[in-house]
């Protein structure tokens, strides 16, 4: 609000000052009713307690940091660097009435320092050093991939690693494979899908259904999971894949809604609400993770002499989801560089112009949502082999916004932008599940971070899929 | 020195609600030559490309594309992208519309899609990496690298095609029409935005086109300096109606199309 004018007449720390108290004054409008007045159930009943230190440390952190923030504006950088950091430091030690309060605090100093600290590093970076970014970026991306997968497939072997965050870690694998194959739909063919979800749980209903009434193994199903979630994928995509943009994202939204209302009323078939149980896990190619198998099999620890463990079976689950996880990355990777992938990158850019040189606009956009649908399906299988019960309850709206959120905040079209979005939004919030009602605000906090400091995704660097060889000697 | 009958365009009539963008319009392109179409700003010059190109059914008419001595295409029957992909007539736009976040090979390799599309069976072939596919997708790079050449963007070839100056995109998509191998090129105000070099530079890429590729060339175009320089045949429009068709040197006499027209620029034109 202190424009250029006003800086020439006051000095810096009292045009910062004032920005701050202005700050301050709209957080502590905004704060005072609802920090500072809490019902709270009592004996006698409903009492409005108040809690005025609260409102007011928060108001003072609001005024510090923009103070902090004004003042970099206007180039105080070391004095803010070191202000930031003290305020981080300081808040980790000093006593809060309330634990939030102090994680606000620091994070709020350590975000003025990484500021502070940024504005310092860049102007030194010359062109020559932003160029190389471009150039680095071609075997930094391979490299990290590489990386990722050692450790994903060391994972089991590490010592930190139990049973709990196996579990977890295979559904970060499942999210990671529902964002690649959204990441088709949405990231690359630029249609904006809103029920992804839909075909999630028909991938998982297949082998529910499958194993419930045919007795068919995760293997058999998988397959079929996969076939059925792209049928479903060409079914819904025929009559909607003319609209363009919103309109489709609001028919896809419904038809995700759909499904779930379908799965929770058709009684007869899938039990509604109630949900489907005992579902099978996986065997190892036949031979079961139990410890008294039935009669004629051999178990998984009989054939390789070990004692008997329940962690072989959350082990070997992860594996496969590690598997397919990777095939799907191989596949997809390989399929972007051929004509199908290109053409589905052209039709985002424009599809008029897609039209114009021949391209067909419907199979082309059927083939990305078909195939999309094939890893929302396989990934359905999978995650109903992990959980042995599936209920319609899994296949909420909020589901396909959280995966979407992995494909928008991993950066559209990059491959490792999802796994990084997919630990950060999956694997992070159940480990921090101790924060319990923090644990939302933090999620959604975090998200407008990226969106601020990354509004096209963590990794929106995009590697053109053929380069021009060096020209060949032409013989005379 | 210009081929046979290419395009035959019979009674063409374009309706938007009450207005009349295109009236009763017939003409004729034949091959390896140059037909301009011009005419005042809202003359319906760009909807008689939309019509051609299958973006508007047209309200009537009759477009017949014939390909050396084949049965014609009837273009009006035709969706836009089989037009473009079986009857052969690519174009470009008024607004340039480059794919900018792909590379400018990409874009050149995205107009070869239904010949890699082939090669690659469903995509089998090319997920499996077959010798078939690779040797048509190295066709297709040679190609690209044909027309790189000739417009003289093979240096930036792994650049953003979005990232090209102004000229550099104009011409690009030229070239990336170029790749789909056409049999009708269609360019709508190629030269619009190019200071004089690099309009003579689009002359002599257009003669070019035409000796080499010998194809037809349809050319909606505002510069004179353009049209007078390089075209076999002029159709002038002026409110969706042809008010005057021949030759350059007669189209500049012609009162009709210098009252409707010309009159304003006529000293702009080169003598030819
Ligand atoms: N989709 C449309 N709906 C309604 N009217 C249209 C449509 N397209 C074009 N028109 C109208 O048709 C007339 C001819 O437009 P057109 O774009 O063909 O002109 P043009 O000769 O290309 O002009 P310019 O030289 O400015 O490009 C204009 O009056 C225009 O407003
Ligand atoms: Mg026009």
């Amino acid at each position: 609000m202190t424009t250029a004018a006003t800086d020439r007449e006051t000095p810096p720390f009292a045009a910062a000052a004032r920005e701050a108290a202005l700050t301050a004054a709209v957080a502590l409008a905004l704060t005072g009713p609802m920090i500072g007045l809490h019902a709270a159930s009592q004996a006698t009943g409903l009492v409005i307690e108040t809690r005025w230190p609260e409102v007011a440390i928060a108001v003072a952190l609001v005024f510090l940091g923009r103070f902090l923030l004004a003042l970099l504006g206007r180039a105080f950088v070391w004095p803010v660097l070191a202000a930031g950091l003290a305020v981080a430091g300081g808040g980790l030690f000093v006593p809060f009435p309330n634990a939030l309060l102090k994680a606000v605090c620091v994070a709020g100093g350590l975000i003025v320092a990484l500021r502070a600290a940024l504005m310092l590093v860049r102007p030194r970076m010359t062109a020559a050093a932003r160029a190389k970014p471009a150039l680095a970026a071609r075997w930094v991306a391979p490299a990290a991939g590489a990386a990722m997968t050692a450790f994903a497939l060391l994972l089991p072997v590490m010592p930190f690693a139990d049973r709990q965050l196996l579990d977890l870690a295979t559904l970060v694998v499942i999210y990671i494979l529902l964002g690649w194959g959204l990441n088709i739909v949405v990231g690359l063919a630029g249609l904006l899908d809103l029920g992804y979800v839909a075909f999630y749980a028909v991938g998982a209903y297949s082998f529910a259904l499958l194993a419930q009434y045919f007795a068919f193994s995760f293997w058999e199903a998988l397959p079929l999971a996969g076939l059925f979630a792209a049928m479903f994928g060409v079914l819904l995509g025929f009559p909607v894949l003319r609209l363009r943009g919103d309109y489709l994202a609001i028919v896809t939204l419904g038809f995700g809604e759909m499904i779930r209302i379908v799965l929770t009323n058709w009684v007869a078939l899938t039990r509604g609400p109630n949900g489907i149980s005992g579902i099978p896990k996986p065997s190892f190619f036949g031979a079961p993770f139990a410890r008294s198998p039935p009669e004629g099999t051999e178990a998984f620890h009989q054939i390789f002499d070990l004692a008997f463990s329940p962690m072989h079976r959350v082990i070997f689950l992860y594996y496969v989801a590690l598997t397919l996880a990777l095939l799907a990355n191989v596949f997809i990777l390989r399929i972007r560089t051929l004509p199908i992938g290109r053409a589905w990158e052209a039709l985002r850019e424009d599809e008029i112009a897609c039209r114009a040189l021949g391209l067909n606009p419907t199979s082309i956009k059927l083939s990305a949502f078909s195939l999309g649908a094939m890893f929302g399906g396989i990934a359905g299988c999978v995650f109903a082999a992990r959980q042995s019960f599936i209920s319609p309850e899994s296949f909420s709206f909020i589901e396909s916004a959280i995966i979407l959120a992995i494909v928008v905040l991993g950066g559209m079209g990059s491959q490792i932008g999802v796994v990084c979005a997919a630990v950060l939004l999956i694997g992070l919030p159940e480990w921090f599940r101790e924060l319990q009602d923090y644990r939302m605000l933090a999620f959604g906090g975090l998200m407008v971070m990226i969106m601020v400091w990354r509004p096209r995704g963590l990794l929106s660097h995009r590697d053109p899929t053929v380069r021009l060889p060096a020209a060949r000697e032409t013989p005379p | 020195m210009t081929g046979a009958p290419l395009l035959h365009v019979e009674h063409l009539t374009m309706r938007f609600g009450g207005l009349v963008a295109v009236d009763n319009l017939s003409f004729e392109a034949r091959e390896a030559a140059i037909t301009a179409v011009i005419g005042p700003n809202g003359a319906g010059k760009t909807t008689v490309f939309n019509c051609l190109t299958g973006f508007y059914p047209p309200t009537v008419g009759r477009l017949t594309l014939t390909r050396g001595g084949e049965a014609g295409f009837q273009l009006e029957r035709m969706e836009g992208h089989r037009i473009a992909r079986e009857a052969g007539i690519a174009r470009t736009f008024q607004n340039i519309r480059l794919f900018p976040q792909m590379s400018v090979l990409e874009n050149l390799m995205v107009a070869q899609h239904a010949e890699l599309m082939r090669a690659s069976v469903f995509s089998v072939a090319g997920l499996l990496g077959l010798p078939g596919y690779r040797a048509a997708a190295r066709g297709a790079i040679d190609r690209a690298r044909l027309w790189l050449d000739r417009i003289g963007l093979t240096e930036r070839a792994d650049d953003d095609a979005g990232n090209l100056p102004y000229g550099d995109q104009r011409r690009l998509e030229i070239a990336r029409a170029m790749c789909a191998r056409p049999a009708l090129l269609c360019l709508d105000e190629p030269a619009a935005g190019l200071n004089a070099r690099e309009t003579a530079g689009l002359n002599a890429l257009l003669l070019e086109i035409r000796e080499t590729e010998r194809i037809g060339i349809l050319l909606i175009e505002h510069d004179m300096s353009v049209v007078m320089g390089i075209s076999d045949h002029i159709v002038v429009l002026d409110y969706g109606r042809k008010i005057a068709e021949g030759k350059p040197a007669a189209m500049r006499d012609n009162p009709d199309v210098i009252r409707a027209y010309l009159g304003q620029e006529h000293g702009e034109a080169p003598p030819c």
